[in-house]
């Protein structure tokens, strides 16, 4: 397996086949937390992949200074730092997304998708492999939040990014916008992916 | 170079590089993110208020108080203050705008709550309800205060003291009115103390 693996298939992994949520089930707290609008699903999408795209540049230039001791606390220095940086960006320019994400921003610091992936792919790998891996994974996670947000959106308030798609005949599912409803969705997915998988596998 | 000492200086360069990017990102981002709190804050003592030409602000040790004056002359137009305490599920922020003297409300705004969506949140907007989505706070506008704002069940509010509660959100309607409540007399007690 590890002889020679292209860019193409370091960025496409983190799309389906090693996808952050349906594959690893990893990040799944703000996957389940913040997906109540597809809004806040690509907000939190983003922030996170620019998270991930710059911890991963860092660590995988410094990889041959950081002793292996004290690989993880720089880890975390590293992710802390960048998600300071896009708190505080968001907080001055995107006032209106920041007060929705909450503390769910800050929180990107303890989500195991980044550090994961340092751990894994970016101490090891070369700069450039390790950004096409971030960016791949950082999409893959987009993809999903976005998902997630556009489907529990139109069930339960009716709309896509705000704007009205269902009329006034229909009767808003009020649970797909709270905690219920995104553990649902995110099962269903999950399940029609898994059932996608295992269909091509079989073929 | 042995190890102890390699791992000493990696950790405290990363950490240094860290420092200096945070502290250079907050001081280009800090005055927007004040600048954003002010407008929000002014908007929302805009919004509670009847129109006026400007407010000052007069600090108390327990609280802080808006008022709102004209453009000419000393003569005090309303006063606002923001109230906080606990809803159904946490921390409720309502700014609240009185007449001077606090007998009677000129407006509440939520800013901050975490209620359940669809229910408690009415206590913001009612989206349900479209030709009015802010029916529910727009009761406590000219609200009397005396003996204190009460929320009622299943009627129309009959006395001047009363609103109308959420159906199916009677706790949150209940802790606004007790929120508002309970920091109005803190609010009338700070600015007794204040001008007096």
């Amino acid at each position: 397996m590890a002889k020679t693996v292209t860019l193409r298939e370091d960025f496409l992994k983190g799309i389906w086949k090693e996808n952050p949520v349906l594959a690893s089930l990893l990040g799944l707290c703000p996957t389940l937390a913040v997906t109540n609008a597809a809004m806040n699903g690509l907000a939190m999408g983003l922030a996170t992949t620019f998270v991930l795209v710059c911890s991963s540049l860092m660590v995988s230039s410094m990889r041959n200074i950081i002793p292996h001791q004290v690989r993880i606390a720089s880890y975390i220095v590293v992710i802390a730092t960048f998600v300071t940086v896009a708190d505080r960006f968001l907080a001055a320019y995107l006032p209106d997304i920041s007060k929705s994400l909450g503390p769910y921003i800050p929180l990107i610091v303890v989500n195991c998708l980044i550090l994961g992936r340092q751990e894994a792919f970016s101490s090891k790998r070369n700069v450039g492999r390790a950004l096409v891996d971030a960016l791949g994974m950082g999409i893959g996670f987009i993809l999903v939040l976005v998902t997630l947000g556009v489907i529990r959106e139109i069930l339960g308030a009716g709309t896509v990014f705000g704007a009205t798609v269902l009329g006034d005949w229909f009767d808003p599912w009020m649970v797909m916008i709270l905690p219920p409803g995104a553990f649902l969705t995110l099962g269903i997915l999950i399940a029609l992916a898994n059932w996608y998988n295992d269909r091509r596998a079989a073929a | 170079m042995n190890l102890t000492a390699r791992m000493m200086i990696v950790l405290t360069v990363i950490a240094m590089l860290s420092g200096g990017i945070l502290a250079g990102w907050d001081s280009l981002t800090k005055p927007k993110i004040e600048h954003h709190r002010l407008v929000a804050l002014e908007a929302a003592i805009a919004d509670v208020l009847p129109a006026h030409d400007h407010y000052e602000t007069l600090e108390s040790p327990d609280m802080t108080l808006y008022l709102a004056k004209p453009a000419e002359g000393d003569s005090l137009i309303g006063i606002a203050f923001q109230a906080v305490g606990s809803g159904f599920q946490g921390e409720v922020r309502i700014m609240v705008g009185a007449e001077p003297g606090f007998e009677h409300l000129t407006g509440i705004k939520v800013l901050e709550q975490i209620e359940t969506p669809g229910l408690g949140t009415k206590i913001v907007e009612d989206p349900s309800n479209k030709s009015n989505p802010l029916w529910w706070p727009a009761q406590f506008q000219g609200v009397s205060t005396s003996p204190e704002i009460v929320v009622i069940k299943n009627a129309a509010p009959s006395s001047p003291n009363e609103v109308q509660g959420i159906t199916g959100a009677t706790i949150s309607s209940k802790a606004v009115a007790r929120i508002v409540n309970t920091d109005l007399e803190r609010a009338r007690q700070a600015f007794d103390g204040q001008e007096g």
